[in-house]
């Protein structure tokens, strides 16, 4: 495309960020690219303050007595840095923010298929998230974010009912969005873009949008009962009454498990697109991650039984639901397998998005990895309710999902705002959370296997120092997001001005303007090729801007 | 330049919306996303028909019981009043596509008459006889029964899932205000019909619901 065009300074040029100006210019637009940039704003938010209470946790659990706060608070703490970091944070993250930015683009389409849903699903949104802020600063929740019954319904005295209708109402937000990208991946692809023609991060995102249109109402469902059974006490879950507690579990992992995929999946087709691009190669094997992707999304929906294998369930249930689990390792694998196929023989460079990208393999590994000890039987009962499984999620959630938005913002940042970021800055940034995030989070394995529970204010005093450890991690990890923020701020005046492909990328997003123009395209267009044409090296064409 | 501007506009139809390339890609979206919207209803549902399925094998005479207490003339007369006002939902997409402009208004007006005379009989006559008969779990429940705490929680599921089926119900008559004064407006023919079409959608799932909740409510409590 026109290369020379494109490369002119962003203040010549009318783009979608100066098209217009003032507040209600952003805050009524129906462009997707502006509502990515409103979820950015929103969900940084809710990021650091889910985050300052990780560290005010990890401050505490310095001392094996606790050392900064009351017991009721720490319970309060790590349940709202669950609730945001889940419902506000992991779950909208790449979905809305990179997802909506770059689906429409991607397809080779103006806009998604429904505009004013796009707007009125970060409204849902902030509603929520504005109700769930609220029950922090009115007192907090202290259920855990996973709502348990009867303690949630019955004995809890905190701001349950804030909380949950808070995430009862983001759900819908969740939906919306799911929804919106379904239809405008089947609906609204450009003039040759075939199904297997579609980047990878396509068919993440379609994976993980039939995940939210089918799983998140279920949960809707569940949390809007805790809710009347707080309001009328139906007594649904209430033992007392007849009510059955664990059928809320049931209820509740049948989404939350499932969820652990949205978080995940759109993370993998990130780093399916960055892993290309900075190998300079075709993936390996597309037909097999882009149906792993559509595989995981099938049978997550078949194994939420292994976070109640020691709740009260029959052997055969428990049985099922873990070789079911064991089941959907191998899509994961698959995917592993593949991009690591993809790097051999590659020309690899290391810039900041492939420095995540290659930080996110090994960590999901592990994390996946460790999973499969909470997905046996006999491991289960001794590992479940330690800090052994606090560290195996965080290594998928944080350690996977937060790495690959964390590429994802990177290797998009030049599209998104038309800037380049310091490189130098953003590969130590990638270097310290690497570092940080393994400090805070390996010292946790060993205490989960050691037999310290999660969720406890206090500790004996032979844990101590493997918390320190994880506390002093956690300071570093700290330290690694603030260096982003700050640099990205900044690079939006003073950085470089992108050219429209600085990282010389396949893909439709590369071939606009950086940043694209309000309609996406000046000419709309077509797809010839298959996605990462890469090319053989030294065939002149690994990155051609043809 | 003027017959540029009108194949222009020819082109593009006031409702064809900036960022679709056709109507018929317009219209197609339009309803792949109401069927995905209503896939979530479905699983929306389908939690409360997994829980009420749990408690029935639980708590099968109370059951039995509370269903035995529900006034089965009613729900059938209900029962006919949706599936009769699906049939006239059905004439107005009809109606639509064959551009009869008062046909869609008059077959709109009647799928209302007969949504709101569901809610009415449902209200009138069967939500405030259990009231007075005391069978309403959170404000009025005296059941002098063995089985009282089972038939509660019968009670619970059966408020619950009446009154989401009717507030879908209502939502879908605040949707028809809308579509009738679009069509008022003489906005749909032939070339554009696409929001009848999808409300029809919307009203026709309401409808089944109401074909699953009635004999899971009203008949299979072993009374016939
Ligand atoms: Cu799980």
């Amino acid at each position: 495309m026109s290369a020379a065009l494109a490369e002119a300074p962003p203040e010549t040029r009318v783009h979608y960020l100066n098209a217009n100006y003032g507040i209600k210019s952003w805050l009524l637009t129906t462009d997707h690219k502006r509502i990515a940039l409103l979820y950015l704003a929103s969900i940084t938010l809710m990021f650091f303050v889910g985050g300052a209470m990780a560290v005010m946790m990890r401050i505490h659990l310095i001392d094996p007595a606790g050392a900064l706060v009351h017991p009721d608070t720490y319970n309060k703490l790590f349940t709202m840095h669950g609730v945001m970091m889940i419902f506000f944070f992991l779950i909208p993250s790449i979905p809305a923010v990179l997802g909506n930015f770059l689906v429409p683009i991607m397809v080779g389409a103006k806009d998604l298929a429904f505009p004013r849903i796009n707007l009125l699903s970060w409204y849902i949104f902030i509603i929520g998230a504005s109700l769930t802020l609220y029950a922090m600063v009115s007192g907090g929740v202290d259920t855990g974010w996973t709502f348990y019954t009867p303690y949630s319904t019955t004995y809890a005295n905190s701001q349950v009912m804030a909380t949950a209708l808070g995430v009862f109402v983001s759900g819908f937000s969740s939906i919306l969005t799911g929804l919106n990208f379904i239809v405008t991946i089947h609906k609204m692809r450009a003039p040759g873009l075939t199904w297997f023609r579609m980047p990878l991060f396509l068919w993440a995102i379609y994976a993980t949008s039939i995940i939210q249109v089918l799983g998140t109402p279920v949960v809707a469902i569940a949390i809007f009962l805790i809710g009347l059974e707080r309001l009328f006490h139906v007594g649904i879950f209430d033992p007392a009454v007849g009510g059955d507690p664990i059928l809320f579990q049931h209820l509740f992992w049948f989404y939350s498990h499932p969820a652990v995929y949205i978080m995940i999946l759109p993370g993998m087709g990130v780093i399916s697109e960055i892993i290309t691009c900075f190998s300079r190669k075709k993936i390996f094997g597309y037909h097999f991650v882009a149906f792993s992707s559509m595989a995981i999304a099938v049978i997550s929906f078949l194994v939420w039984g292994h976070h109640m294998f020691v709740t009260g369930m029959s052997v055969y249930a428990a049985l099922i639901f873990s070789v079911l689990s064991f089941l959907v390792a191998i899509p994961s694998a698959i995917k592993v397998f593949n991009w690591t196929a993809t790097l051999y023989q590659g020309s690899i460079s290391y810039e900041a998005p492939m420095l995540y990208a290659l930080g996110f393999i090994g960590l999901f590994t592990m994390g996946g990895l460790t999973g499969l000890f909470l997905a046996s039987l006999a491991t289960d009962v001794h590992l479940n309710g330690t800090y052994f499984i606090v560290a195996h999620f965080h290594y998928i959630m944080v350690g996977g999902a937060v790495m690959a938005y964390l590429g994802g913002i990177h290797f998009w940042w030049p599209k998104i705002s038309g800037r380049m970021f310091p490189d130098t800055w953003a590969r130590l940034a990638a270097a310290i959370v690497f570092i940080g995030f393994n400090l805070t989070f390996f010292p946790q394995f060993m205490l989960g296997y050691l037999g310290m529970p999660r969720r406890y204010a206090t500790y004996p005093a032979e844990f101590q120092v493997l918390n320190v450890m994880s506390s002093a991690g956690a300071s570093i990890l700290g330290l690694g997001y603030m260096i982003p923020l700050i640099y990205l701020f900044w690079s939006i005046r003073y950085g470089p001005v992108a050219p429209a492909n600085p990282w010389r990328a396949k893909g439709l997003e590369w071939q606009t303007s950086s940043p694209p123009p309000t309609q996406n395209f000046e000419v709309p267009p077509v797809v010839t090729e298959e996605a990462y044409a890469y090319g053989p090296p030294g065939s002149g064409r690994e990155g051609a801007h043809d | 330049m003027t017959d540029a501007s009108a194949a222009h506009s020819s082109q593009h139809p006031p409702y064809l919306a900036h960022h679709f390339t056709d109507i018929e890609q317009q219209n197609e979206s339009g309803t792949l996303g109401m069927w995905l919207f209503l896939l979530t209803e479905i699983m929306f549902f389908g939690g409360l028909f997994a829980m009420y399925a749990v408690y029935r094998l639980k708590f099968f005479e109370a059951f039995r019981e509370g269903s035995h207490r529900l006034n089965v003339a009613f729900g059938a007369l209900n029962t006919a009043v949706l599936i009769g006002s699906s049939l006239t939902m059905a004439l107005a997409v009809r109606a639509a596509q064959l551009s009869r402009r008062k046909a869609i208004i008059f077959f709109i007006i009647l799928t209302m008459i007969l949504g709101i005379a569901f809610i009415g009989i449902k209200l009138n006559y069967e939500w405030s006889a259990d009231y007075r008969e005391g069978l309403v779990p959170w404000m009025s429940f005296h059941v002098e029964s063995p089985n009282a705490p089972g038939v509660r929680l019968f009670f619970c599921f059966y408020f619950f899932m009446t009154g989401l089926h009717a507030l879908h119900m209502v939502i879908g008559l605040g949707i028809m205000c809308v579509l009738l004064r679009m069509a008022a407006k003489g906005r749909f023919d032939e070339g554009y019909f696409a929001p009848v079409e999808v409300t029809g959608l919307y009203w026709h799932f309401v409808d089944i619901v109401w074909i699953f909740l009635f004999p899971l409510l009203y008949l299979i409590g072993g009374r016939y």
